[in-house]
């Protein structure tokens, strides 16, 4: 269920397939598998592995395999607020992106509905950022905010803003960046869940003298939960480890620097190998936690 | 939903859809700004940068490898994805659930970890970075989509057909390639130009696994230092259109196929 969203509503063909047992199944499987495991699982290896190095005692900035584990305390006490401030971000960035993309997406399962070209050339509209430069388009809301721009220009004339200051590089910049950026993908994965909701049940709720927000809340909503739960994660995730619209050059500033800008920086700046790697796997460790809730609830099979 | 409520979610919705395509008309729009060496002021329409899209230095070079580093990633990731697709659907098989978490994971890891475990791979094996190395990454990544792409056309398949050809002594080959393939490639298709597209915006697992060799983010990314010329909103913005155009005649098609359908 969780990603599907980006292949459309399954139709989900009459009768259940009746699953073979058949060497084939090896065939088709092993080569991705072992993609997989080459390029997924062992740079996780690596990266526990350069996680506990040590610096080598003799030549300064290389290091050494040891079980340096304190690397792990060490990048916390450094870095705490960069760790805290990307979990806030991100929990408030996947939030205006619910408030955003819920409306939307309604408005294109079920307001649309009787309408299949307007419905289409909508969704077309929800995924054309997708198709046009990421980092160009965090840009061109660099420019709008800068001081120059025309939201500071409006702002400071109404006085609600003083003259040469600007709206980038603060919190606010980069929270309204991450709730773009990620907006897609809240919207298509509510879209697909709502689609496909029976418009009969609402009829329902209404002939029972159901208000609109007694149906919203009791069919509605219930209903489309499933999407509400794929589309946080996939806002969540991404928005925790991006460090685009947080670094100095796009939206933000030294004091909005997130988790994703210190592991850039350790790892290709500053060559602290072992710091970034141990700051990765706290990142992951903290997404696994959400991803773990996700799948106790709705299972492995429903997973893809 | 009625009276006000209705009109308050399509005022609401067209607001979201011009907040959605603001930055998009930003970047065609300066595309044609009369820049000179900055493109942050508007100071007058000109369509020289498309005609002279190369001259600004690295942007053309910076694009081929983005466009070689997108087709190679997607073929590969195409094709092994493709394949653990049908196995899903179609065959019982040990480690099942330990397959599907394998194939979950990927997508469901920030792209900063990915880029810096592919990264410390990389530099603990001793393999010098570059554009192979990228494409290694982008395969990985776009593999998980394609499966789950891929997934739902066969699941939507129906096996009768199959039985039909087999009935009529198709070998297994035949059956494949004359009656599966055919109708999971709309899927095929679909999980293709999907891969294409998160290769070609990767920024942050590029930069970690590139070295020295540019893409057209990385280029974007350090140009954004000192100003972007203009030649890259050309670039992007004819990108854009050529994928909206592709988008907009399959859904088309697929608008008409299911009209023909619904006719029978």
């Amino acid at each position: 269920m969780a990603f599907t969203a980006f292949s459309g509503p399954a139709t989900a063909s009459a009768e259940p397939i009746a699953r073979r047992r058949s060497p084939i199944a090896l065939f088709l499987l092993l080569p991705g598998i072992f993609y997989l495991i080459l390029f997924f699982v062992t740079p996780l290896i690596s990266l526990v592995i350069t996680s506990l190095q040590a610096p080598d005692p003799l030549i300064f900035g290389q290091y050494v395999n040891a079980f340096n584990w304190q690397n792990y305390v060490t990048v916390l006490e450094t870095y705490w607020q960069q760790a805290l401030r990307s979990a806030g971000y991100a929990a408030l960035a996947t939030l205006f992106a619910l408030l955003i993309g819920f409306p939307l997406a309604y408005f294109i399962g079920i307001t649309l509905r009787p309408f299949p070209l307007l419905q289409s050339l909508a969704l077309v509209l929800v995924i054309a950022p997708f198709f046009i430069s990421f980092l160009l388009r965090t840009l061109a809301w660099k420019q709008i905010f800068s001081v120059e721009g025309p939201v500071a220009g409006i702002l400071s004339s109404l006085g609600a803003l003083p003259p040469g200051v600007s709206i980038t590089g603060t919190t606010f910049s980069v929270v309204f960046g991450l709730t773009y950026n990620f907006i897609p993908f809240m919207v298509l994965p509510i879209y697909a869940t709502l689609v496909s909701l029976d418009l009969r049940l609402l009829e329902a709720s209404n002939d029972l003298y159901g208000s609109p927000a007694t149906t919203f809340r009791t069919v509605t909503l219930p209903l489309s939960a499933a999407g509400v739960m794929s589309g946080t994660l996939l806002t969540f995730i991404p928005a925790a480890g991006d460090y685009i619209n947080a670094s100095r050059e796009f939206l933000g500033s030294t004091d909005t620097t997130m988790i994703g800008n210190v592991i850039e920086a350790n790892f290709l700046v500053l060559q602290n190998f072992p710091a970034a790697a141990a700051l990765s796997l706290i990142l992951m460790a903290f997404i696994l936690v959400l991803v773990s809730a996700y799948v106790k609830r709705s299972g492995t099979e429903d997973l893809l | 939903m009625k009276g006000f409520g209705k009109y308050a979610i399509w005022a609401y919705s067209i607001m979201a859809f011009v907040f959605l395509l603001i930055p998009i008309a930003y970047t065609v729009a300066f595309s044609f700004n009369d820049s000179r060496r900055t493109n942050i002021i508007w100071n007058g329409f000109t369509l020289e940068n498309w005609f002279t899209v190369c001259e600004a230095q690295g942007v053309c070079e910076a694009f081929g490898n983005s466009l070689l580093i997108g087709v190679a990633a997607t073929v590969l990731a195409t094709t092994l994805g493709t394949m653990i697709a049908i196995a899903l659907v179609r065959y019982r098989f040990r480690f099942r659930n330990a397959t599907t978490l394998l194939i979950f994971l990927p997508m469901a890891t920030p792209e900063v970890v990915l880029g810096a475990g592919l990264a410390a791979q990389f530099l603990q094996a001793g393999v010098p970075k570059g554009i192979g190395t990228v494409i290694l990454a982008h395969t990985l990544f776009c593999l998980s989509f394609v499966v789950v792409t891929v997934r739902s056309r066969v699941v939507s398949l129906n096996p009768a057909l199959e039985e039909a050809g087999r009935d009529l002594y198709a070998s297994p080959t035949q059956v494949f390639w004359r009656i599966t393939f055919p109708m999971l490639l709309p899927g095929i298709v679909a999980a293709a130009l999907l891969s294409f597209a998160l290769s070609f915006d990767d920024f942050i697992i590029t930069n970690f696994n590139r070295g020295a060799d540019v893409t057209f983010p990385s280029y974007i990314y350090t140009a954004a230092a000192r100003g972007i010329p203009a030649e890259a909103n050309v670039i992007a913005s004819a990108v854009f259109f050529l994928a909206i155009a592709l988008v907009l005649i399959a859904q088309v098609s697929a608008g008409i196929r299911r009209r023909r359908l619904a006719s029978v």
